[in-house]
């Protein structure tokens, strides 16, 4: 078994990056040719016509001026989506059941290593630093908010939902709402005595925000420059890390097959002498920690974060994980990245398309509508398997 | 004495399942306990291993108390159940349930050396194992089943009725194999619904009805006994 071993985890390393290639690119193709076969259609009508008179640009050219960054900026996000997904999906494949609290879990490894990063920053420590020391702060603040939020959902396991394991399944999910609400009231109570505010901005330290440019396309009378911001690539970069590392915990290691025999057969799972409670609240803390993770990094990409921050990117991430097939942690990471994809191409396109009709602020009706689609068609999710072979 | 078993009270709600049943292994036996079906012959089992709590009554292995030692130590005791109906891990590998089955040994010589025994109890298991264990025939599941259970190096083991839904000449295999595990030094309680069989192979044996003991003896008197021969061997 040893001998194998090496050759086996590099495999096992590396196959969620290909598969985070694949997705990303494929996502990418097909949302491009959509957008540009609608854009060469629209421009034969008044919806081009319109856009020509005012802009002076075709809505081709509009469309493939926008295009790169709106991939970027979709990968990005659809990455935060994937990273708070795989703790949904984490859990309902051990215990079937969904942690709706895990978006207010996500909030608090927000607040977590926002708060710590804003005392850095009041005793000075973030000014004029190397960039090393910069990122040694990020790093530590995001180390910070996974370790906050897995202690906060091992907590939550403890005391919210262990207690009803054995009752009906509508139960532990009630339980999980008033969770969700009662940490929601929590940050603002601390929130509010500690700081008199309640939504906090990320400091602006190190490069982050400063833009990387490839290049520059010229259009018409304008001049669109390429680039992505420091940030979004430090979102995308942890977010394969914690995939990777994720993945090699489930696929090689040892605790990660006996995550994967609790899921499958508690009982059975004991009767190997695995401690099934230990692995329950194992898999609260990689779930939570993950959350925490994409908490600082939604802080980083958006500055903004308040008690509620929680909701949209959590239900997004939920929505993620089912389109996906939950249970599945392929299947969070696809559903995560078509969720961001469509939610960026939606957000920039819809208003062009529809002559300013329908806004950005529409842009979660495709994604929405794709999952109902696709749970009318594939009620397992994408990757999802039967629940019902697993019993 | 290595196992024994004194007034067991098993209730399932309001089910009366054991109804304070008394037995016992001794050292190196292979111990018979045939029933038909609801009789509580897993019930008995999984109250030995933990996974199910009595009202009243003990578990004594090895002269400790074990009734409330939780499934997941029982096995570091050295007592291990092969459930009824296999329980095999099935989206995991032939290699990985077995794994899964060693997952308390921590001496990894010892690891090396049950793969070895069990490989050439089931040289099948050695040529497959990294196939899924859910895509295994139901004879394939039974051994990596035993496998997997001997993976933890137990001193007894509780086998739930290994020959269901099996050849007549893959329960013959099955056997041949508890027997030369039992001659190893490992103790047996069978628990089966064929008694035909399960007698042949054991030195004793229990008949359990509806929670609780009508009979003991040897395999010798319990195989000759009329009402056995009546209830369990189809009449003669
Ligand atoms: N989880 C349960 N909930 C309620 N009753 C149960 C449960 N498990 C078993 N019983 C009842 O307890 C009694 C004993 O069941 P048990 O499974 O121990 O029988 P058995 O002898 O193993 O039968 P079989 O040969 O069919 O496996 C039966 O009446 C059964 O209906
Ligand atoms: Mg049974």
């Amino acid at each position: 078994m040893n001998r194998f071993a090496g050759t086996v985890n590099l495999r096992e390393l590396l196959r969620p990056v290909g598969q985070m290639l694949v997705f990303s690119l494929a996502s990418s193709v097909v949302l491009s040719l959509i957008v540009i076969v609608l854009a060469l259609i629209m421009d034969q009508t008044v919806v081009g016509e319109t856009l020509l008179a005012r802009s002076k640009v075709s809505l081709l050219t509009y469309t493939l001026v926008n295009l790169p960054q709106v991939i970027l900026d979709g990968l990005t996000i659809g990455f935060v989506y994937a990273a708070i997904a795989l703790g949904y999906t984490m859990v309902y494949g051990v215990l079937e059941f969904i942690n709706f609290a895990h978006s207010e879990i996500f909030a608090v490894g927000a607040f977590v290593g926002v708060e710590l990063l804003i005392v850095l920053q009041i005793y000075g420590m973030l000014e004029g630093g190397s960039l090393i020391g910069a990122y040694t702060w990020l790093i530590i603040a995001i180390l910070a908010g996974m370790i906050g939020a897995g202690l906060l959902a091992i907590s939550v396991e403890r005391v919210a939902y262990r207690p009803l394991r054995g009752a009906p399944r509508l139960v532990p999910l009630i339980s999980a709402i008033g969770v969700s609400f009662f940490l929601q009231d929590a940050i603002r109570l601390i929130e509010s005595l500690t700081t008199g505010q309640f939504h906090r901005i990320i400091p602006t330290f190190g490069n982050f925000d400063e833009r990387l440019t490839f290049g520059q396309i010229p259009i018409g009378d304008s001049v669109i420059a390429l680039g992505i911001q420091v940030k979004s690539i430090i979102v995308i970069i942890a977010a394969v890390l914690m995939l990777v590392g994720l993945n090699y915990l489930v696929n090689a290691t040892k605790v990660g097959r006996a995550i994967r025999a609790v899921a499958q057969d508690r009982a059975t799972a004991s009767l190997m002498g695995i401690d099934v409670n230990r692995i329950i609240s194992l898999t609260f803390l990689v779930g939570g920690a993950l959350g925490g993770a994409a908490g600082v990094l939604y802080a980083l990409k958006f500055t903004r974060i308040d008690p509620f921050v929680g909701f949209f990117p959590g239900l997004k991430a939920f929505t993620a994980a089912v389109l996906g097939g939950i249970g599945n942690l392929t299947g969070a990471l696809l559903g995560g990245i078509i969720l961001g994809m469509l939610e960026t191409f939606s957000g920039t396109y819809m208003s062009a398309f529809t002559m300013g009709a329908a806004g950005a602020e529409y842009k979660d009706i495709f994604a929405f509508a794709i999952l109902i689609l696709v749970l009318i068609f594939r009620p397992h999710g994408l990757m999802g398997e039967n629940v019902a072979q697993k019993a | 004495m290595m196992l024994e078993v004194k007034n067991l009270h098993v209730y399932y709600g309001s089910i009366h399942a054991l109804k304070g049943i008394n037995f016992h292994v001794d050292k190196g036996e292979v111990v018979a306990l045939i029933g038909a079906n609801g009789a509580g012959k897993s019930t008995t089992l999984s109250t030995i291993s933990g996974l199910l709590q009595p009202a009243e009554g003990n578990v004594i292995f090895q002269g400790e108390d074990i009734t409330l030692t939780p499934a997941e130590q029982t096995v570091q005791k050295g007592v291990v159940q092969v459930p009824e109906g296999r329980k095999i891990f099935a989206t995991l590998t032939v290699m990985e349930n077995l794994e899964m089955g060693a997952y308390t040994q921590r001496d990894k010589n010892q690891f090396k050396q049950d793969l070895e025994y069990v490989f050439t109890l089931f040289p099948r298991l050695k040529e497959r194992q990294k196939q899924l264990g859910g895509t295994f025939s139901g004879g394939e599941q039974q051994m990596l089943a035993m496998a997997r259970a001997l993976m933890s190096s137990p001193t007894m083991l509780l086998l739930d009725e290994p020959s269901m839904g099996l050849s007549p000449i893959l329960v013959e295999q099955i056997f041949e194999i508890v027997q030369s595990i039992n001659k190893k030094g490992t103790s047996i309680l069978l628990v089966e619904q064929n008694a035909q069989m399960a007698l042949s192979i054991a030195d004793r044996a229990y008949v359990l009805e509806t929670g609780e003991i009508k009979l003991e003896g040897s395999a010798q008197e319990v195989l000759h006994n009329p009402t056995v021969i009546e209830a369990y061997l189809g009449g003669h």
